[in-house]
C-alpha cells in the first residue's frame, strides 16, 4: 500500500532497512541469547543520523516527529524486536523533554540525544505501581536547590545504559496522582544505582533493570513542568510513544511474516512446496492483511500527533492494541507454518513469538488500553 | 609522461633547485637541466617556477603507441614467476598450455624470467619444453616490484616481438601484465580458463568467465600484439618435465634506469598458516555459520589435516570473526577449484558458490535439506555435522593409515 | 589532502542473463550496486580523510544511470562525484577504460592518492587500477590489507609524502613504501564500510555530479571506446548450470562410510 511518504521518509525507512538487514539480522540470534546490550548497532544508528529523526533541527535532529520514528521503529523491528528498542525507549524518555522541558533543558540534553552519544530510559514502573501510575511510592523531597529523591524503580527498559533518565517520583504522596512530578536524572549521580538486571522472555537484546535512589540529590532545574504534574507528564508521553510500541509490534509482525512466506516456498511436503496448499495460503493472507491494517492505522495515528492534534489517547491506545495483539496472533501463525522447525532455537521464527509478547504488555497493558478507549467512548457519549 | 625544460623560458633562477626535493636540477650555463634519473616526475619545480619554463606531459598518445607490424610479432612467451629463486608451478602450467599453443602455430615457446642469480632456474624452465628462455638477472630484479618488472617486460617485449604472452592471474601477475599491456597498447585478457588457436585467423582465442561464472565469453585481440593472458593457478596442466630437453638461454640485460623503482619493498612477511594456502591446495574443507562457535572449527581442522588440505570459510565465519579473512572462499574472498572441496555447515549463497563451483567435487554437510548448497554438490550429506565429521575423520584417517 | 576513489556500478545480483539476439547482457531489471570491493575504496578514502582532512572525490565511468552509484557514494561522505559519460566510449575494455579514466585523473590535477577496490565482481579482471596508475605513470601498491602510515609533507610540495601500505600475497604480505601521488587498489581485509547517514542521502539527493564527456577531457579518438579497445568480444555463452548429484542419508558413521568409499581414489 502506498502511504504517500515524503522523500525523506523514505530516506529514513530504506535506511533503517539496509541497517536491519545488513547489521541487524546477522546478529540477532546471537544478542538474543547472550542478552547483551547492542552498544555497536546503538553506534551504527548515531553515525547514520537515526537516533534524533523525532528530534528539532535545532537541538541537532533531523526534524521529524512520531512517523518518522514510527517508520524506523518498524524497519529495526523486522529484524530484531529487542535491538530495536535501545532507540524506541530512548525517544520515550526523551519525549517529556520535548513535551515539557525548557529551552535550558532541551538545549543540555537533547543535542547528545538525537547524535545517539546518549540514551535515554523513562521510569514510571515500581513493584506496587505498574498499570496503576498514580500508586507510586518513590518519592522526592524538596529541601533548598534540589530534590532528594527515595525508591525504587522496576523493568526500566535501557536501565543502566542510558544516561538520561525520566524519572515519575511523588512530592506528595497525600495528593495520589496529583502529587507526583517528572524529573530528569542523569546516571552518576550520587544516591542512584541500577539493580539486577532481568533475564527476560523476549527482547533479550533490551536492557531491563531496577532503578534504586537512595537520598539521591537532583537540583531542582531538572523539574520537568510543574510540582504535581508528573502523572499528565507521563500520560502525555505515553500517548506520543504508544504508537512506537505499536510500530515494533508491526515490525516484528512483518519480519516474521517475511520469513514465513520465504520458508513455505522452499519446504516441501507430499512432494510440493506447502504454499501451494490452500489452508496455507489463507493463513497467509489472514496475517498479510491485519498487518497491512495495523500499519494504516499506526501511520494514520503517527501523523495526526504530528499534525498538533490535542486529543490523541484514544487513537494512540487502539494503534498499540490492535498493533500488538495482531503481531501475538502473527508470530504464533508463523511458527505455527514452520511446524516442528519453528519450535526449535536453531530457526529464527520463535525468538520473534517470544519478542512480541512484550508490547501486549508494556507502556500499559492492553486491558489498560481497552481501558482507555472504552472510557474514552463512554465520556464522549455522556456530553 | 616526460618532464622539460623550455630553454627560451629559463632564466636560470634557481627557484626550481630549492623546489626540488630529490636534487635532480642543475644549473648549467644560465639554464635549468633535470636528472631524469633522479627525477620522480613529482612537479614540485613546477609550482617552483615563476616562468612556466618547465612542462609536464603526462600522456601522449604517441608514446603508447609504438609501432605494431602484426606479421613481425612471432612466438608464444611465458612470464615465470618466481619467488625467493623459485619458479612457480603456474608458469609451469602456462608454459604445458604455451606448447600446444606454440605447436599449433607452428612457432617457439619461451619462457621469460627475471630475478638474482636465476641461471639454474632458467635451465629447469628449459626442461618444461621451452625453446628459450630470455632472462634478465640483475640483483634489482631479486623480488617482484612493479616499475622494474613493468619497464623490462615491456622492453623485451618490444625487442623480441612476441605474439602471445601468458602470464599467471596470481597477485604479482595481475599488477605487472596490466601495467605492461598499457604501456604498449596491448590486449588482456584476465583469467583465461580456455585457451586457443582459430587456425584461419592464427588468431589466439581466449576464454573467461564473467559474473562469477555464470557466463563466459570468448575473446580476441585482431590489431594489436602481443596477445595477452593470465590464467589462474591449478587451471591448466603443468608441463612435463624432461631433463634432456634443450633450450638456449638468452641474458639480456638493460641499464639502471630500467631497474629504477620509486616504491621500496621494505618487508616480505610470510603469515604461517596452520595448513597449506588455499589457492594451492587440491583439497579444501570449509565451515560456515553452521558451526556456532569458533571452536566447534577444530572439527574442520582436524578432518582437513587428515586429508592434508586448507581451512576455507565462508563470509559469514569471518565476518563473525571466527576465521580470518586470508580463509574465506566466495565472491568478496578467494575463488578456489580444487579437486575436493567440503563444505559444511554452509547454507551456499551465490556469493560462496561463485568461489567455489568450478571444484571437481563438491561434499556439502547440512542439516537442512533446503539449502541451495546441494544444488551443485556432487555428494550432498543431510545431517548434523558434529557428528558426521568426528566420523569422516576417523574413517579417512584409517584409509589413509594416517 | 586529496583523494579520488574510482567506482563502478554493477549488477547486484549474480544471476544475470544474455539477450540471445544480441548476445550481451541483459541489463534491464537487474538492480544495481557499487561494486562491494569500491566499498572498502570509499571506505579508506573517507577515513584518510577523517585523518588528514582534505578531499574525496568519486570518480566513475559508466552510463548515465551510473549517477546512483556516485550519490550513494557521496550519502557515504564523499565530497564531489564525477561521472565520466559518453556514447563515445560504449564498448571499452579495460585499456580503454584506464586510458579514459586516466585522462579524467588528468583532469582533476590535484590528487595526492587514487584508491581502486581490487577488481570489480562482474569483470573481475583487476586490470583497470593498475591501468590508470601506468597510464599516468604513478606508482602503484596492489592489493592493499592496511595502510600503516602516510606522511604528509605538503609543505615542500607533495614530492615528499609517503604511504606505507601492506600487500596482501598468496603467502602472507609485503610492506611497501611509495611516494605519493599514488594509486592504491584495496582488498576486504582492510576496513569494514560504513552505512549511509540521512543527512548524507540528504546531501546525495541535492549534490551536483559534474559530468564528463569525450570532449571534456582531451581525449584521442582512436584510443577511447571500441576504437580504443584491443580486445573484442566475439562470443558470449552460458555454461551449463552444474548440477546437484547424489544425496547421502542416514546415521554418521554409515555415511561417512560411504563417503570415504566415494572420494577415496581422489583422496589418495
Amino acid at each position: 500500500m502506498d502511504y504517500l511518504l515524503t522523500e525523506e521518509q523514505i530516506m529514513i525507512r530504506d535506511l533503517a532497512r539496509q541497517i536491519a538487514r545488513e547489521k541487524i539480522r546477522p546478529v540477532a540470534a546471537e544478542y538474543d541469547v547472550e542478552g547483551k546490550f547492542p552498544w555497536d548497532i546503538v553506534k551504527i544508528l548515531a553515525d547514520s543520523d537515526l537516533c534524533g529523526i523525532y528530534i528539532e533541527e535545532k537541538y541537532g535532529g533531523t526534524g521529524g516527529g512520531v512517523i518518522e520514528l514510527v517508520l524506523a521503529t518498524e524497519e529495526l523491528s523486522k529484524a530484531c524486536g529487542g535491538i530495536s528498542l535501545a532507540v524506541a525507549a530512548t525517544a520515550l524518555g526523551t519525549f517529556p523533554i520535548i513535551l515539557f522541558g525548557t529551552e535550558e533543558q532541551k538545549q543540555k540534553y537533547l543535542p547528545d540525544i538525537a547524535k545517539g552519544k546518549k540514551l535515554a530510559a523513562f521510569a514510571l514502573t515500581e513493584a506496587g505501581a505498574g498499570s496503576d501510575a498514580a500508586a507510586i511510592a518513590t518519592t522526592a523531597e524538596k529541601k533548598g536547590d534540589y530534590y532528594v529523591l527515595n525508591g525504587t524503580k522496576q523493568w526500566i527498559t535501557n536501565g543502566g545504559e542510558a544516561e538520561v533518565y525520566t524519572v515519575i517520583a511523588s512530592v506528595d504522596r497525600s495528593k495520589g496522582a496529583r502529587g507526583a512530578a517528572a524529573f530528569i536524572v542523569e546516571k552518576g549521580t550520587p544516591g542512584f544505582e541500577f539493580g539486577k538486571k532481568e533475564d527476560k522472555m523476549g527482547i533479550r537484546a533490551s536492557a531491563t533493570r531496577e532503578l534504586v535512589f537512595t537520598d539521591c540529590k537532583v537540583p531542582k532545574k531538572n523539574l520537568l513542568g510543574k510540582e504535581g504534574m508528573g502523572f499528565i507528564v507521563a500520560m502525555k508521553t505515553f500517548d506520543q510513544s504508544r504508537p512506537g510500541v505499536a510500530a515494533q509490534a508491526l515490525g516484528i509482525a512483518q519480519g516474521a511474516l517475511d520469513l514465513t512466506v520465504e520458508y513455505v516456498k522452499e519446504r516441501k511436503q507430499f512432494g510440493k512446496s506447502i504454499s501451494s496448499f490452500q489452508g496455507v495460503q489463507f493463513m497467509l493472507a489472514d496475517m498479510a492483511t491485519e498487518i497491512e491494517a495495523a500499519r494504516a492505522l499506526i501511520y494514520a495515528i503517527a501523523r495526526m500527533i504530528d499534525s498538533g492534534a490535542k486529543k490523541i489517547s484514544r487513537d494512540s491506545a487502539m494503534a498499540k492494541l490492535f498493533a500488538s495483539d495482531m503481531a501475538m496472533k502473527v508470530t504464533t501463525d508463523c511458527v505455527q507454518l514452520f511446524g516442528g522447525y519453528g519450535y526449535m532455537r536453531d530457526y529464527p521464527i520463535e525468538k520473534y513469538m517470544r519478542d512480541a509478547k512484550i508490547t501486549q504488555i508494556y507502556e500499559g497493558t492492553n486491558q489498560i488500553q481497552r481501558g482507555v478507549i472504552a472510557s474514552s467512548l463512554i465520556k464522549e457519549s455522556a456530553t | 609522461m616526460s618532464i622539460k625544460v623550455i630553454n627560451e623560458k629559463c632564466t636560470g633562477c634557481k627557484l626550481c633547485i630549492k623546489a626540488c626535493p630529490f636534487a635532480a636540477i642543475e644549473v648549467k650555463n644560465k639554464k635549468a637541466e633535470i636528472d631524469l634519473d633522479k627525477c620522480t616526475l613529482c612537479g614540485a619545480c613546477i609550482e617552483a617556477c615563476k616562468f612556466d619554463a618547465i612542462v609536464l606531459t603526462k600522456i601522449s598518445p604517441s608514446e603508447i603507441d609504438f609501432p605494431r607490424k602484426i606479421e613481425e610479432h612471432k612466438g608464444v612467451w611465458v612470464f615465470c614467476e618466481q619467488k625467493n629463486g623459485i619458479a612457480q608451478s603456474v608458469a609451469y602450467e602456462l608454459l604445458g598450455k604455451g606448447r600446444e599453443l606454440a605447436d599449433t602455430l607452428g612457432v617457439e615457446l619461451c619462457g621469460v624470467l627475471l630475478g638474482e642469480n636465476m641461471k639454474n632456474e632458467a635451465q629447469k624452465v628449459i626442461h618444461r619444453g621451452v625453446n628459450k628462455v630470455y632472462l634478465v638477472d640483475s640483483p634489482m630484479l631479486k623480488h617482484y616490484q612493479d616499475e622494474p618488472y613493468t619497464k623490462t617486460l615491456i622492453k623485451l617485449i618490444k625487442e623480441y616481438k612476441p605474439e602471445i604472452v601468458l602470464c599467471g592471474a596470481t597477485s604479482i601477475g595481475r599488477s605487472l601484465i596490466s601495467r605492461v599491456a598499457i604501456g604498449i597498447h596491448a590486449g588482456l585478457t584476465a583469467d583465461c580458463t580456455g585457451l586457443d588457436i582459430d587456425k584461419e585467423s592464427r588468431l589466439l582465442l581466449q576464454t573467461r568467465p564473467a559474473f562469477g561464472g555464470n557466463i563466459m565469453a570468448t575473446i580476441i585481440c585482431p590489431n594489436h600484439r602481443p596477445q595477452m593472458s593470465t590464467v589462474r593457478h591449478k587451471v591448466m596442466k603443468e608441463a612435463a618435465v624432461n631433463n634432456h630437453h634443450r633450450g638456449k638461454i638468452i641474458e639480456v640485460n638493460y641499464d639502471a634506469q630500467t631497474y629504477k623503482s620509486r616504491t621500496k619493498l621494505l618487508d616480505i612477511v610470510e603469515e604461517i598458516e596452520e595448513t597449506v594456502n588455499l589457492t594451492e591446495a587440491d583439497i579444501i574443507v570449509s565451515g560456515g555459520r553452521g558451526l556456532q562457535n569458533p571452536e566447534n572449527f577444530k572439527l574442520i581442522e582436524d578432518l582437513a589435516k587428515v586429508l592434508g588440505g586448507a581451512v576455507g570459510a565462508s563470509r559469514a565465519a569471518v565476518d563473525s570473526g571466527w576465521k580470518t579473512y586470508s580463509h574465506q572462499v566466495g565472491q568478496t574472498g578467494k575463488t578456489v577449484c580444487p579437486k575436493i572441496y567440503i563444505a559444511c555447515g554452509i547454507s551456499g549463497q551465490i556469493q560462496h558458490l561463485v568461489g567455489m563451483q568450478s571444484s571437481e567435487v563438491i561434499v556439502a554437510i547440512n542439516k537442512d535439506p533446503h539449502v541451495p548448497i546441494f544444488n551443485v554438490a556432487t555428494y550432498g550429506i543431510i545431517g548434523d555435522l558434529f557428528e558426521i565429521l568426528p566420523e569422516l575423520t576417523k574413517k579417512f584417517k584409517e584409509v589413509l593409515k594416517k | 589532502m586529496n583523494i579520488i576513489v574510482c567506482i563502478k556500478q554493477v549488477p547486484d545480483t549474480v544471476d544475470v542473463r544474455i539477450d540471445p539476439e544480441t548476445n550481451t547482457l541483459v541489463r534491464v531489471g537487474v538492480a544495481c550496486i557499487i561494486n562491494p570491493f569500491d566499498m572498502y575504496a570509499i571506505e579508506e578514502g573517507l577515513r584518510l580523510k577523517d585523518k588528514f582532512g582534505g578531499k574525496v572525490t568519486v570518480i566513475t565511468m559508466g552510463p548515465p544511470q551510473a549517477d546512483e552509484a556516485l550519490r550513494e557514494a557521496i550519502s557515504l561522505g564523499a565530497d564531489e562525484a564525477i561521472l565520466v559519460s559518453d556514447r563515445a566510449f560504449a564498448g571499452s575494455d579495460t585499456w580503454a577504460t584506464s586510458y579514459t579514466l586516466a585522462r579524467a585523473m588528468h583532469k582533476i590535477a590535484d590528487y595526492d592518492l587514487i584508491i581502486c577496490g581490487k577488481q570489480a565482481i562482474d569483470g573481475d579482471t583487476a586490470q583497470v587500477g593498475p591501468g590508470i596508475s601506468a597510464h599516468l605513470e604513478i606508482p602503484q601498491i596492489t592489493y592493499v590489507k592496511k595502510i600503516e602510515e602516510l606522511n604528509l609533507h605538503s609543505a615542500k610540495g607533495i614530492a615528499h609524502s609517503v604511504i606505507r601500505a601492506e600487500r596482501m600475497t598468496e603467502e602472507g604480505f609485503e610492506i611497501i613504501e611509495s611516494p605519493l601521488p599514488c594509486l592504491i587498489t584495496v582488498v576486504k581485509e582492510i576496513n569494514e564500510p560504513r552505512l549511509p547517514s540521512l543527512k548524507g542521502k540528504m546531501r546525495a539527493k541535492k549534490a551536483e555530479i559534474k559530468k564528463w564527456e569525450a570532449k571534456d577531457l582531451d581525449v584521442d579518438p582512436a584510443l577511447i571506446g571500441l576504437n580504443g579497445s584491443p580486445t573484442k568480444v566475439v562470443k558470449i555463452f552460458t555454461p551449463p548450470p552444474r548440477k546437484g548429484g547424489q544425496i547421502l542419508r542416514g546415521e554418521a558413521k554409515e555415511v561417512a562410510s560411504k563417503l570415504v568409499e566415494l572420494l577415496k581414489n581422489e583422496v589418495i
